[in-house]
């Protein structure tokens, strides 16, 4: 890692890695990135997906006949949905795959995979369960779905809409749980140690449950919506986008974040966009909205300078899952890669 | 605040009761041929016969947002719409959004008015209600829903006319016009109206807010110039009193084809000063009232003069939601008079009048 400062701007005296990052030119706006291996899969905003490899060879491939909505990844495949009302798989070795089509051609807004093969996806209202196995079950929420979510253990999703989120096991008779809390919920997500679900609301919130007992955990003085969420590699912190610092939220406790003052990190005059934890260490990547992408050291703030400002914001970061890659994605299409 | 809405994607809420003929307009919006794609969000797929990749099925989903004010809701799944449909901007040069003849439009609106993302990518353009001129009268009297949907609009289509005489026609207009005589007025035989006339409105583009005359009044000028004071008065004082015990059946034929009623519920209140107001006292006032009566108020506008300052000021609001800017300097020769308008029910008149002349600088 090279050392050293950087004249310009507001980041005038962090170390900085920007000239080791391997740029590349992408044909337009990325909507997030997920590593196969070593390659990087950069999932456009419409239609393509263009895989990279650390040398820099990049292949587009076709994904939808639209949009892409939404997007998943366990390290072994991409999943993404459409608004051609497609839930469209990457493979490993560079296969695409429909793997369904909605017969009414709605949009399909979310999609989630489980460790174990299933996928699950969601267009209005209804959730979609496909095993591994390839058995396939719905189940209906009372308003449209605004994020999915399967638990770390057992076949279980959370679907968040509406004034809560449902708890559904596809593979037991027993009714869905609820857990209810006024207000619009939409991105979902279980803390790796089964123990907290955490939702980001419509307005500038966070709220979580501790799952033991329900009880109800608000996270709130965002000053925008939270539309990035990553989990610590331990499982012990939760950091989010939303703020012009990166706020982590601290769960190693029983009472996860109550009581306790969340950790700000890496404060700009930006808005942090985009945040993913790295899979070994506790340090993150932090991207903003005037560009800027940051590593940032979880337990005392230090940074490294990845890309600097340059007005357009960052909106797609991943890791590869052994940590020794990250790559990123900005504005319309001007990415990198980067080697630790 | 507003910044230049150029860049953003106009936004059209089309409105109407049950059968009145909103698909109807939008088949034809989307048939002709005006080199314009739009993307359409609607509630029923398959009753629009045009195949178009950018028709987008909705449920219309209204949720209180969670910041203590009732009437602040908003639509969800257009956040989510609009959210996606900017990932292929580019791909289209307007949005539609086609709401279900029961739909009250405030959330509609007022999602560009709360909504950060929304408000980045999108702006409201207008609102237009397609009415049914043989059976609106009597949907103004039975369907609460139908009133909304006049009140709120920026333009009218009134559809169907050719199944009326002229009577019930002016009778229809009149009743309209007791609700909403700001909004413009087109009569139509199946929706037949210039796309111009329903499409890049600028309605909520507070850079346009022009003349809050009512509309009737500028349309037919020669006609009715000499009429203007009379009518504004009409609307309060005069007839203020009367309201409650006269309801539909009040009105007067002032010989020139448009009878004039009042609504029971529903009224327009119009207010004019050519003192400056105190922005010191004015701002606290609309506040305070929006805050106090804003379930009331569906739509208020105004053009303000403020003592000690050589701006126009403009203001916009949808019930407790209020956005203003200093639009620009008041011209030579302008008369720097200012002028509010409010659309609502049961609005507390005299309390706003009493209110409104505190303001005004002595």
């Amino acid at each position: 890692m090279t050392g050293g400062f950087d004249s310009t701007g507001g980041t005038a005296s962090i170390a900085t890695v920007t000239d080791r990052v391997k740029p590349v030119e992408l044909a337009g706006a990325v909507a997030a990135v997920h590593f196969l291996g070593s390659v990087a899969a950069f999932v456009g905003d419409e239609e393509t997906v263009t895989l990279v490899t650390p040398e820099g060879e990049a292949t587009q491939l076709p994904l939808h006949a639209g949009a892409v909505l939404c997007v998943a990844s366990d390290g072994r495949r991409v999943v993404t949905g459409g608004d051609d009302g497609k839930v469209v798989q990457l493979s490993q070795n560079g296969e695409v795959s429909t793997l369904v089509t909605d017969p009414r051609r709605r949009w399909i807004d979310n999609v989630a995979l489980h460790a174990d093969g299933a996928v699950a996806w969601s267009a209005g209202k209804t959730a979609y369960v496909r095993s591994g196995k390839g058995e396939e079950k719905s189940h209906e929420v009372k308003s449209t779905v605004g994020g999915l979510a399967f638990a770390p253990k057992g076949l279980r999703l959370a679907i968040s809409h509406y004034n809560g989120v449902t708890l559904w096991f596809p593979n037991m008779a027993a009714a869905a749980e609820g857990l209810e809390w006024a207000g619009s919920h939409l991105g979902v997500t279980f803390s790796p140690d089964n123990k907290f679900l955490v939702t980001a609301m419509h307005e500038p919130a966070l709220h979580g449950w501790r799952l033991a007992d329900g009880r109800h955990m608000r996270m709130t003085g965002y000053p925008a919506r939270v539309r990035s969420l990553s989990w610590s590699a331990n499982g012990k912190m939760l950091a989010t986008s939303g703020a012009d610092t990166v706020i982590v939220w601290p769960f190693a406790s029983k009472d996860g974040p109550m009581g306790k003052e969340p950790g700000m990190l890496a404060p700009l005059q930006a808005r942090v966009t985009t945040v993913a934890c790295h899979p070994k260490e506790d340090i993150l990547a932090a991207g903003y909205s005037n560009g800027t992408v940051l590593l940032v050291r979880m337990t005392d703030g230090a940074e490294i300078l990845v890309r600097k400002n340059d007005d357009a914001a960052v909106t797609a970061l991943g890791w590869s899952a052994d940590g020794g890659l990250l790559a990123f994605a900005a504005g319309e299409g001007t990415a990198g890669l980067l080697a630790l | 605040m507003p910044e230049t809405a150029s860049d953003k994607i106009p936004v059209t809420v089309l409105t109407g009761y049950l059968g009145a003929g909103k698909t109807t307009l939008l088949n034809r919006i989307l048939s002709e041929n005006h080199g314009k794609k739009y993307a359409v969000i609607v509630n029923e797929f398959g009753e629009i016969g045009i195949d178009n990749d950018l028709i987008i099925g909705a449920d219309e989903e209204v949720f209180e947002m969670n910041n203590g004010c009732v009437c602040c809701t908003v639509r969800g799944d257009l956040v989510r719409i609009l959210d996606g449909l900017m990932k292929r901007k580019g791909k289209f040069d307007a949005i539609i959004v086609e709401t279900t003849g029961l739909a009250d439009p405030a959330p509609v609106a007022q999602t560009f008015f709360v909504d950060e993302d929304v408000q980045e990518n999108a702006r409201l353009d207008a609102v237009v209600t397609v009415a049914d001129a043989k059976w609106l009268s009597d949907r103004l009297k039975d369907a609460p829903e139908a009133k909304n949907q006049i009140a709120f609009a920026d333009v009218i289509v009134l559809n169907k006319t050719d199944l009326v005489t002229p009577d019930e026609l002016a009778e229809v207009e009149g009743r309209i016009r007791a609700i909403n005589p700001y909004a413009k007025l087109h009569r139509t035989q199946r929706c037949q109206v210039g796309l111009a006339d329903v499409l890049e409105r600028g309605a909520f583009d507070l850079d346009r807010i022009l003349e809050l005359e009512p509309e009737f009044l500028a349309a037919d000028d020669h006609d009715h110039h000499h009429h203007d004071h009379d009518h504004e008065h009409c609307h309060d004082e005069n007839c203020g009193h009367e309201h409650h015990h006269h309801g539909h059946d009040h009105h007067h034929d002032h010989g020139h084809g448009i009878k004039h009623y009042h609504d029971e519920d529903m009224q327009s209140l119009a207010l004019r000063t050519d003192k400056p107001l105190d922005p010191t006292r004015f701002m606290p006032w609309l506040q305070q009232l929006v805050a106090t009566e804003g379930q009331k108020i569906l739509r208020s506008k105004g053009i303000l003069s403020f003592s000690g300052d050589d701006d126009r000021y403009v203001f916009q609001g949808v019930h407790m939601m209020l956005e203003g800017t200093h639009q620009r300097p008041w011209k030579d020769g302008e008369p720097r008079e200012s002028r509010l308008v409010f659309i609502g029910r049961e609005l507390p008149e005299q309390a706003i009048r009493d209110g409104f002349e505190q303001c005004v600088t002595t």
